[in-house]
């Protein structure tokens, strides 16, 4: 597939990069020289340097014949206009735009087929805040993902001494939980995945991967771990786009300080901000931590945008007595230096976002893709087409469907219904199915198996 | 400064007011009371002393500047009295200048303090000129004279800021200025006509339902019977005042925006309606389970009509009653009076520091507690989710400090040439919020005729500040503004 991508930041440069190891024609677009030579070192990839809403450039990046433009710049005009442009001049077929501003948003005109033609948009910034919103809400939780319009949720705890479930196998769960359906679909444990089989053991300090439906998530993690108090006081370390919407959506319903350095950004964060606290100073500063009540709070979250401030500050937080922290940190090698230490999650922002980007470039009808564990794992939620002899999935029973090594499906969703795949359980077509990938080389041979065969069209 | 180009503008302004005694005029000679010759001369003076200016200053440029137009503000407001009291001195030989003054002051600031009593055998045209003194008055002569006099165009948008100074605030509805004071000026005389066939409907007559109606648009007070709304004794009347007297109290650009939308949605937002309905109601139950309380009516039904009306005609600065509130225990006329300093909005034709003051004065309190418990926080009053700059919190909490201030001067002003503490220091605050009415010697039941000479002229000057917002006519008194 032939791939624009206009903007060499933070997304762009890891969209490029998990798409490149896919097999794509990639060419990024950037003013920055020095960004695409970094890119381009790092990757087998084209460049072109230029204003991403000029004709000429796009020209340049072969446009006229992309299958795919994704505009990621750090201006919303910019990539309104570039999808304009690309799908009235150049007839690209999908066009995928980042747009940061609710104004345009509001308005469905703006982006339809009257507007800026554009097919699917994308704000990292609000994905990255739902993401830490569900942190808020399960504070037992590493990661909550939504699949099927959130009628199922696959749930990432740590098992703990004094969960029910701890110490047991996994197949005692139905026990345990006689009215609640759900499916252990992977173990993390010491950086080794266990495929979990009815008499895996769950050990103390596993990262436990659940899928449920969503209204029982709490209780499945009540069998592995005792709950924490619900949280009520979050301190927020930087104002700025991420900060601001996370205070934005928590300030209602939880007590919310926000912490920033800059005056001026203080000023338009008190004014949007109605019942939270807004703080001007240093979120390294100790003595601002101590005068605000760092150990009272239930949860500390750093989203400046400099790494070594969100981990510094998150540590400072953690010693000096919040209850969890958590922390936005950019850098891989960071995150693995950070895996087992004081902070509590670490959020890779480009893993968190450019999931449901990547559900637009797979094949077959991929709904949703969320990176697990940094990556290493993904769980896929896909529409089945077709019938039982164009389709390799339609018609069978879980048990009969060849799926790669690492590869387990982990739920369906019919029409309303939420069902756990269990080995007889029959798929039907138009069936939502999610799919748990441990090992992301297996992905394309996953994704083809949703892909409808040619006598079905 | 251009004095010349100010007085030109004055000129003007004083020949749309002589213009306006066609009115009594007009009224005099339809019920002929015998006021004719009284308004005709009175109006051929003032035209003549207009005429004489503009003669004298009409080589001026009519541009003015924000300096000129607090000039002109003051000038108007002090001379119009000067020639409103031409035609009260010529029916009522035996009134001094003094009076005649202040009883105009008091017209044209929309207070409604009189010093004559007899109100009932007054003639007819002389009523209709207090009501309709007030009436001008109440939007403000230079609103007016925006709307219709295009001459000021150049200068109408500093006028309007001299003229409403309130702390925050998009006055600008329309592009133009002129448009906005025409939009206002027709709510205005809108309502002033529902007013009016509310009353005549209720059971006045036209006369008093005409003059009624101005009155209580303008947030005047003034009433053509001794007695006030005592003298109908009709819940009726009553209910249709209490109304109006709410209505104009509102910002009458949140009028202007609801009827120009047709939506109620401007009332919800602006926070000033919000918490002046929510002050007046919790007022209104209160003073009358108060009284109730003290036994001063045998039922709470009665108290609270009692209450309601007069509770509502303080707080909007009106100043009628429909009975002598001056015997109730001291704590209700008090309340009511400290009602009156904030409870009306801004823009609207209430006196007193305003509503939108008072929010933002409390805000700053809440703002400063917390400032102690989080030394750090970034926290700036906010009103209808809009933050307020500091300049504009440290202005108000200048306005009030000289608000205060200069009640209490007048208090000590009034004490020290021989009234009595209550008298004194209800009539500053009536006064200066322009009330109309005070407590003990000046009350409800009784007027301003009490006070001698010296104390006339400081309740006038107090009004005059009151209603020009203090600092409208303080700069002007101030050596620097005259400074070259």
């Amino acid at each position: 597939m032939k791939i624009v991508i206009l903007g060499a930041g933070q997304v762009g440069s890891s969209v490029a990069e998990s798409l490149v190891s896919e097999q794509n024609d990639i060419t990024v677009v950037d003013v920055e020289p020095g960004r695409l030579r970094a890119l381009q070192d790092r990757l087998d990839l084209r460049t072109v340097i230029g204003s991403a809403s000029h004709p000429s450039v796009l020209i340049e990046a072969g446009i006229e014949d992309a299958d795919l433009l994704i505009a990621v710049t750090q201006s919303d005009e910019t990539n309104l206009v570039a999808c304009k442009l690309a799908a009235r001049m150049f007839n690209v077929p999908r066009r995928i735009a980042r747009i940061r501003a609710n104004a345009f948003l509001d308005n469905k005109m703006v982006l339809g087929a009257d507007g800026f033609e554009v097919d699917l948009s994308i704000c990292p910034e609000q994905v990255l805040t739902d993401y830490i919103v569900k942190l808020v809400e399960f504070p037992e939780a590493l990661q909550v993902l939504d699949f099927a319009g959130g009628k199922v949720s696959l749930v990432a705890v740590r098992a703990y001494q004094g969960g029910p479930m701890v110490g047991r196998p996994v197949k005692e769960i139905r026990a345990h939980m006689p009215s609640v359906d759900t499916r252990i679909v992977a173990i993390f444990r010491r950086d080794g995945v266990v495929l979990p089989g009815g008499d895996t053991l769950i050990e103390d300090g596993d990262e436990v991967f659940c899928l449920a439906a969503a209204d029982d998530i709490r209780q499945v993690m009540k069998e592995l771990r005792r709950m924490d108090q619900p949280v009520k006081r979050v301190m927020i370390a930087g104002g700025g786009n991420i900060g601001q919407r996370l205070a934005l959506a928590l300030e209602a319903e939880y007590s919310v300080r926000v912490i920033e350095h800059s005056k001026r950004r203080c000023e338009v964060l008190a004014a949007r901000l109605d019942r939270a606290l807004v703080l001007n100073g240093d979120a390294t500063d100790e003595e601002l931590l101590e005068q605000e009540n760092i150990a009272d709070m239930d949860l500390f979250v750093a989203v400046t945008n400099d790494d070594e401030n969100n981990i510094m500050s998150s540590l400072l937080a953690r010693r000096m007595g919040a209850r969890r922290v958590v922390a936005l940190i950019n850098r891989r090698s960071y995150v693995d230096l950070l895996q087992s230490g004081q902070i509590d999650i670490a959020i890779s922002p480009a893993q968190a976002t450019i999931g449901k980007l990547l559900a637009h470039v797979r094949r077959g009808d991929v709904v949703a893709v969320h990176s697990l564990r940094r990556g290493a794992a993904e769980a896929l939620e896909a529409v089945v087409h077709g019938d039982r002899d164009s389709c390799r999935l339609t018609g069978r029973r879980v048990d009969e469907i060849e799926l790669p090594a690492g590869a387990t499906i982990g739920a369906l969703v019919r029409g309303d219904k939420v069902l756990m795949a269990h080995h007889d359980t029959r798929i039907e077509a138009e069936d939502h199915v999610i799919v748990f990938v441990t090992d992301k080389k297996t992905l394309p041979r996953v994704e083809k198996l949703f892909q409808v065969g040619a006598r079905f069209l | 400064m251009r004095i010349p180009a100010v007085l030109h503008v004055l000129s003007l302004v004083l020949a749309l007011f002589a213009a306006s005694m066609v009115v009594p005029l007009g009224v005099a000679l339809a019920y002929g009371d015998g006021g004719q010759s009284a308004y005709a001369s009175s109006m051929g003076t003032a035209l003549l002393a207009s005429a004489a200016l503009w003669a004298a200053t009409r080589r001026a440029g009519r541009e003015l500047q924000v300096r000129d137009g607090f000039l002109l503000v003051a000038l108007v407001w002090t001379v119009l009295p000067a020639f409103a009291t031409l035609p009260l001195l010529l029916q009522l030989p035996e009134l001094s200048f003094t009076d005649a003054y202040f009883e105009a002051v008091s017209g044209l600031t929309a207070s409604g303090a009189t010093v004559l009593s007899g109100l009932d055998h007054l003639p007819p045209s002389l009523n209709i000129w207090r009501g309709f003194m007030i009436w001008l008055g109440g939007m403000g002569v230079i609103v007016l004279a925006v709307a219709i006099l295009p001459l000021l165009g150049v200068g109408g948008s500093q006028l309007f800021k001299a003229e409403t100074p309130t702390p925050m605030k998009d006055t600008k509805l329309t592009p133009r200025i002129a448009e906005t004071a025409k939009g206002l000026w027709l709510v205005y005389f809108g309502l002033t006509l529902a007013c009016a066939l509310a009353y005549r409907w209720a059971g006045m007559n036209w006369l008093d339902a005409a003059m009624h109606a101005f009155t209580t648009l303008g947030l005047g007070g003034f009433s053509t019977h001794d007695a006030s709304y005592a003298y109908w004794d009709s819940p009726h009347i009553e209910a249709v005042a209490m109304v109006f007297m709410t209505l104009a109290a509102i910002n009458f650009a949140t009028h202007f925006l609801a009827w120009h939308r047709r939506s109620p949605r401007p009332y919800r937002v602006d926070p000033e309606v919000r918490a002046f309905l929510a002050v007046l109601g919790a007022s209104v139950l209160g003073i009358a389970g108060y009284l109730w309380w003290a036994g001063v009516y045998p039922d709470y039904g009665t108290a609270l009509r009692y209450a309601a009306f007069n509770v509502v005609s303080v707080a909007t600065t009106t100043g009628y009653a429909n009975t002598d509130y001056n015997l109730w225990p001291i704590f209700a006329p008090l309340w009511m009076l400290f009602l009156c300093s904030f409870a009306s909005c801004s823009g609207s034709t209430g006196s007193g520091m305003k509503m939108i003051r008072a929010l933002i004065l409390f805000k700053q309190i809440f703002r400063e507690l917390l400032r102690i418990i989080h030394p750090r926080v970034y926290n700036p009053v906010k009103l209808a989710d809009q933050p307020i700059e500091n300049n504009v919190v440290f202005a108000v909490l200048a306005y009030v400090f000289v608000y205060v201030s200069c009640i209490i001067l007048c208090t000590l002003l009034l004490t020290v040439s021989g009234a009595d503490v209550i008298t004194a220091f209800s009539a500053a605050v009536a006064s200066m919020n322009n009330t109309g009415p005070g407590l003990a010697q000046v009350g409800p039941a009784s007027t301003y005729a009490v006070l001698n000479d010296f104390q006339v002229w400081v309740c006038s000057f107090a009004m005059l500040l009151g209603r020009l917002e203090l600092f409208t006519l303080l700069v002007v008194l101030t050596p620097a503004f005259w400074r070259k």
